[in-house]
């Protein structure tokens, strides 16, 4: 399996996230410039985290008009997995891949540490290879992680099962304890925890890694005969 | 040439947390007659005058790209300059 990981200006997670992939996986990964042109050589999407364009008027709003965006709506459409971790998260919120926005976190400062996360949902791609209700270890590191949408939003995705991931003890002030969402043909995930960054035991902890073999396996199952 | 002054802020219905914060620091400083502050954006552009009209053009740059509506409202002033 082949894993494109987006590269904007400003991007600051995308070296950890090729680690990831590599080197923790196993699976073939490359970075892809901003103002690439096609997309159509990978089998998923990674939007890593950082401050793409500085997070210049909003985090995510000028990294959405980006010559590759385009690619990714493609993708998405297409069904490929998209996963946009953090800045990436807020991109495809910008990029209106999924339903609403990132407000300042409620406490104003900039939130770095590990946070249990509740898996909501493993029904997804994302999150097959963990269990409903169980709690994980992710890091979080983020000053605008605080999600909202409106009710009509929330009724939505709570009824629609997209809420994949949620804080065991809310950090950011976001609605509903919201980590992580999906769109409703479940391709397409935004979290704002860092899976990236729990691969190993010597980080910390490794259940970010669950994430990822979920996608390898998902395309496993749909692409290679007798897997 | 137009002088347009865009004012962008969370909307009613949204929390704005730098601006409880900075309430509660005027109320530290004792100004009790504040009740309530809201932090925006604002901003200036220069436009040059197109076949488009103005409001037109400004609201389509307003929702594309300077405020994101599903948190903010944005509203501004235009003014038309003459160019000596």
């Amino acid at each position: 399996m082949k894993f494109a990981v987006i590269v904007f200006p400003g991007s600051n997670c995308d070296v950890d996230m090729y680690h990831a992939i590599k080197d923790e996986l196993g699976e073939q990964v490359e970075y892809v410039w901003h103002d690439a042109e096609s997309l159509e050589e990978y089998d998923a999407i990674l939007l890593p985290g950082g401050f793409s364009y500085g997070d210049y008027l909003r985090s995510g709003a000028i990294a959405r008009f980006s010559n590759v965006m385009k690619e990714v709506v493609k993708a998405a459409e297409a069904g490929k997995p998209v996963l946009g971790i953090c800045n990436g998260f807020q991109i495809l919120l910008e990029a209106g891949l999924l339903p609403g926005a990132m407000r300042r976190n409620e406490s104003l400062s900039f939130i770095c540490k590990p946070v249990e996360l509740k898996v909501e949902n493993n029904q997804t791609m994302f999150s097959s290879a963990l269990t409903e209700g169980e709690t994980i270890m992710i890091p979080v590191a983020h000053g605008e992680g605080n999600y909202y949408c409106d009710e009509e939003t929330l009724a939505k995705l709570k009824a629609t099962n997209q809420i994949v991931f949620t804080y065991g003890q809310n950090p950011n002030g976001s609605l509903a304890d919201i980590a992580g969402i999906v769109n409703e043909k479940g391709n397409v995930l935004g979290m704002m925890p860092h899976p990236e960054r729990a691969v190993d035991e010597l980080l910390g902890g490794a259940d970010g890694l669950k994430l990822f073999q979920s996608i390898v396996k998902t395309w496993r199952d749909a692409h290679v005969v007798n897997a | 040439m137009y002088k347009v002054k865009v004012f962008v802020t969370l909307r009613e219905s949204v929390l704005d947390p730098q601006g409880k914060a900075v309430t509660n620091s005027l109320h530290s400083l004792n100004y009790r007659e504040v009740s309530d502050v809201r932090i925006g954006k604002y901003m200036e552009l220069t436009i040059e005058k197109s076949d488009r009209e103005i409001n037109e053009v400004v609201n389509e740059i307003c929702t594309n790209l300077l405020a994101n509506p599903v948190i903010e409202d944005y509203r501004y002033e235009v003014e038309e300059c003459v160019v000596l």
